[in-house]
């Protein structure tokens, strides 16, 4: 880690959004995590992201739970909500700040141990309940801040540093989130930019549980010739790329020219569009089961599948389904929000 | 496989920087590259934030010569060149902090080069006893040449003594810097006005350099000049007389025509000899003024209004005597191509009453004294034939330089003009070609000291510029030889050296060690790291983070990375923090000090900058 502070002093010809602010203005504190760390270049595209979409800090609550990838959003945004959560209960934490109010925009992030070994249980249900949130995971397939041990999405095929095989198959969480009912589900590599932000804004923008798994080389534990989370190997075998996304903010307008037939353009609820292009992927991520096939004929010959691998742009989110009030709690009156003893009575007397 | 340089030029992409050009990083140190003497700007200053003033003087004599001098009153073309100009809103007071070494330095007579006893036989003639033959004898004087001074005022040191007021530059340090170079056993002949030169050179001497600077002011023919001649004055002569002291007062309203250096001394000299009503009035507009910004600042600090766009019509004389000046307005219609005004009268006249009137619209060159048919080619001004590399005229070994060689200049100018003929002077003495010139010395010095340790401060400090304290100003007023300004104490000078950028400790990049993991890039704090495909420059610089639009200001291209993409480092605000190669997990960034080593004649008076080359 670095022990100065980042200068203050910023380009002076630096861009300006439409909130008047830089994108030096979304920025956190120092990062602590290892030089080269993927973490920092996910962090560097999640302030880019917003900093694009003019998000208001103020408007933004990112939940983390244990381990260098929980430790990252203290990295971006140092003006918006923050907490900190107990190891792998980052899903119940933003369950209930997003009950109690539901006009945040919810960042989750959480890492492959976060996610995949102590917090499996808690992701699956915050995907159940269709979580109106981004949830980004950051997956290095080791443990880095224990020393790299494998972790759960490690791969079979991909031996520690020292050597020693994984005797164990990798959990796929992008396969597990698509079966267990998310949206929106895309695989990025932190060490490609030009697809993950547009798939960070999306992901956003996409009113439901999205999630975004980002692979990201540890560089002091899994970063080695044989490893399959590393940078080069990564970039070697991301030739399977499924889709490139452009977003486009709602009222934009779109101006680059498409060839016929190769794009899909999808809409989301608040009015901004996705342009996939196909490329040479035959499988529209509208549909789960194609969806499903390309991750795994891919991961069978070794290659990673990313872009955005599911969509389904009609889903309901958890609010949606509960029928819960249009307003946050705290924008309730006090006579709604606690309607007295009387009142309370007289639902009890409805159970009895 | 490797492609060439050419190949890649013709498709049309930028080839990868080559940094074993010293003049590469050289430029990216912006204060340096723009000083005509090449001092080694960030390393005298942070030598100066350690207190090692000697050795911050010792870097600066070897390069400029006059430390104390130049640190009160150099044009400072290193300040606007400063990146931290460009970072925030004001540079590095450059300047100032020169002069702190210089007042600081203690005793540094131990650090002077070894004269020889035993001299090489070579006789050197140098007219003018300003910085330029100055300089040429501190370079020659070690390699045991015999130099002879000669100079037409009763004492040394050229404008420096007679144009600059003491207020500005005290007459204890240009003699104490002046006399360390006398003291080289030099051969001074004062009030000796060389009236032929073809008679000089009938002396024998092996070479005569010409450094007699530009010293007539222009003058100006308008109504009433004659009539009013008593009270009408040429400014540059008129500072020489107050510095010679044949000149004690001046009338209480006085009129300053002219907008340079040149007119703030008169107008500032005026109010200590008893002006009371001074005005310096210009012709152009106010931001076309060819006056140093600071100097346009002091003399208004001290109450003297500048009016500009102001043409002088006419003297008005009553009786016999000055009354006053008659100015046409002037209006700007637009600007020429070289962007500077267009003026017409705008038809209002204006009177200022006046007792006395001090001109200081220019200088010129004037050489009566070398006669025309001795081998000497003059060009349709006037001016002597001087090639720009060698300093030397159309005769061999007649040498000029400072303002005598192409006009008025400033005194860096002269001090670098010097640097240049002692070079020629050498090689001409010695029968080598005189084309073939001396290479600079350089080199890179990794920093790295431990895992984000440098051993440079690298924590970039918002800090404003410190601001001179300055003498009580009716103290001053009252006295012409009251320093103005009173330089830094060894605290503003630490705080002011802590905004220093050190541009000259490089960002190093190697492209078979990255790994392309975007850390540099997202740390940067000024977006100037990029990685992209390559394309012709003009592309390029519109393609980064943010666009390089400051053409003055290099890019820095690696070659192609394991993508296919490159590096492409816009060097225009890099701070220099280093939090790239702190952030790089494979070295591929590195910290490295750039030593640039100017070349003199004489190795003896380049100890300190050498020490850096080992």
């Amino acid at each position: 880690m670095s022990y100065i502070s980042k200068p203050v002093a910023h380009h002076p010809q630096l861009p300006r959004n439409k909130l008047g602010l830089t994108r030096r203005d979304y920025e956190g504190s120092m990062s602590t995590l290892c030089a080269g760390c993927g973490h920092d270049s996910i962090t560097a595209a999640i302030i880019e992201a917003s900093f694009e979409m003019d998000l208001p800090a103020h408007r933004i609550a990112k939940v983390s739970g244990i381990g260098c990838s929980s430790k990252a959003p203290t990295y971006f945004m140092n003006r918006s909500h923050g907490f900190n959560s107990v190891h792998g209960r980052m899903p119940s934490v933003t369950t209930g700040a997003a009950i109690a109010n539901r006009d945040l925009v919810y960042i989750g992030v959480s890492g492959d141990g976060d996610t995949a070994s102590i917090g499996l249980g808690q992701f699956c249900h915050a995907v159940r309940r269709r979580l109106n949130m981004t949830y980004i995971v950051m997956n290095n397939g080791c443990y880095g801040l224990t020393k790299g041990q494998f972790s759960a999405t490690n791969d079979k095929s991909s031996p520690s540093k020292k050597g020693e095989a994984n005797p164990f198959d990798a959990i796929d969480l992008c396969q597990l989130a698509i079966q267990l009912g998310a949206g929106f589900v895309a695989r990025s590599f932190s060490g490609d930019k030009n697809q993950l932000v547009p798939l960070i804004q999306a992901a956003i923008s996409y009113n439901g549980f999205a999630f975004l798994d980002v692979i990201s080389p540890c560089v002091t534990f899994n970063n080695h010739t044989t490893s399959t989370k590393s940078y080069e190997y990564v970039r070697a075998h991301n030739l399977a790329s499924e889709n490139h996304l452009d977003y486009v903010e709602p009222k934009e307008e779109i101006t680059i020219d498409y060839a016929e037939g190769t794009t899909a353009d999808i809409e989301l609820h608040d009015g901004s569009r996705l342009i996939l292009n196909k490329l040479d992927s035959q499988h529209d991520p509208r549909d789960a089961d194609a969806a499903l096939m390309a991750i795994r004929t891919n991961a069978a010959k070794g290659a990673v599948a990313t872009g955005l691998l599911y969509i389904d742009p009609t889903q309901q989110d958890m609010h949606d389904i509960l029928a819960t009030d249009a307003r946050p709690l705290n924008a309730l009156p006090m006579t709604e929000l606690c309607p007295g003893s009387k009142a309370l009575e007289a639902i009890n007397a409805r159970l009895q | 496989m490797a492609q060439s340089q050419a190949e890649i030029k013709a498709r049309g992409q930028t080839a990868p920087t080559d940094t074993s050009n010293p003049e590469y990083f050289h430029k990216v140190v912006d204060c340096q590259w723009a000083c005509p003497t090449h001092t080694p700007v960030p390393e005298y200053i942070r030598l100066i934030a350690q207190q090692r003033y000697a050795a911050a003087f010792m870097l600066n004599w070897e390069s400029n010569v006059f430390p104390g001098i130049l640190g009160r009153v150099c044009d400072r073309p290193c300040e606007p060149a400063c990146r931290r100009g460009r970072v925030e809103e004001k540079p590095v007071a450059i300047c100032r902090l020169k002069r702190v070494a210089a007042d600081y330095k203690g005793d540094i007579d131990a650090f002077m080069p070894e004269i020889p006893k035993q001299k090489n036989g070579k006789r050197i003639a140098l007219i003018g006893a300003g910085p330029a033959s100055l300089t040429v004898a501190r370079d020659l004087m070690p390699l045991g040449y015999s130099c002879t001074l000669f100079e037409k005022d009763a004492k040394g040191g050229g404008l420096m003594r007679s144009n600059i007021p003491s207020f500005r530059l005290p007459a204890s340090v240009l003699d104490e810097e002046i006399e360390r170079i006398y003291d080289f056993g030099i051969e001074t002949r004062f009030g000796q006005e060389i009236k032929s030169l073809d008679a000089l050179l009938k002396e024998g001497f092996d070479a005569v350099f010409i450094g007699t600077g530009a010293p007539k002011g222009k003058d100006l023919d308008i109504p009433g000049r004659k009539e009013a001649a008593a009270n009408i004055h040429i400014g540059i002569d008129w500072l020489t007389s107050v510095a010679f002291e044949h000149v004690h007062t001046v009338g209480r309203r006085v009129v300053v025509i002219g907008g340079g250096n040149t007119a703030m001394d008169c107008c500032r000299t005026a109010l200590r000899l008893g002006g009371m009503n001074v005005t310096v009035t210009v012709r152009s507009p106010r931001r076309v003024m060819k006056a140093s910004a600071w100097e346009i600042e002091d003399a208004e600090h001290e109450g003297v209004p500048i009016l500009d766009n102001h043409a002088p019509k006419e003297f008005i004389v009553e009786k016999g005597r000055l009354k006053g000046v008659r100015f046409a307005k002037m209006k700007e219609v637009g600007t020429d191509k070289s962007g500077r005004p267009k003026l017409e009268p705008s038809g209002e006249e204006v009177v200022i009453e006046c007792d006395d009137v001090l001109m200081a619209i220019g200088q010129e060159n004037s050489f009566p004294w070398i006669e025309r048919n001795i081998g000497l080619t003059f060009n349709e001004w006037d001016m002597p034939t001087v090639d720009k590399v060698t300093m030397m005229s159309t005769r061999p070994g007649v040498f000029f330089g400072g303002d005598a060689a192409w006009g008025p200049e400033n005194i860096i100018w002269a001090v670098a003009h010097g640097h240049h003929a002692a070079i020629s002077i050498d090689s001409f003495c010695n029968g080598r070609p005189l084309t073939e010139r001396p290479a600079p010395g350089s080199n890179l010095f990794s920093q790295k000291m431990g895992i984000h340790e440098w051993s440079y401060k690298n924590d970039y400090a918002p800090l404003q510029r410190v601001a001179m304290p300055h003498a009580d100003k009716a103290q001053a007023l009252r006295n012409l030889k009251v320093e103005v300004e009173l330089g830094y104490d060894d605290k503003l000078a630490f705080k002011e050296a802590e905004r220093c950028l050190n541009c000259d400790v490089q960002t190093v990049f190697s492209a078979p060690l990255c790994i392309e993991c975007d850390a540099c890039m997202d740390i940067c704090p000024v977006d100037c790291i990029n990685f992209t495909p390559n394309d012709a420059e003009p592309a390029l610089r519109e393609q980064l983070r943010v666009p390089a639009r400051n053409k003055t200001q290099d890019i820095y291209v690696s070659a192609p990375l394991k993508t296919g993409r490159i590096m492409a480092k816009d060097e225009d605000v890099c701070l220099h923090c280093g939090l790239c190669a702190e952030r790089c997990p494979t070295g591929a960034w590195d910290m490295q000090k750039f030593m640039y080593v100017e070349a003199q004649a004489s190795q003896a008076c380049l100890t300190h900058h050498n020490a850096y080359l080992r």
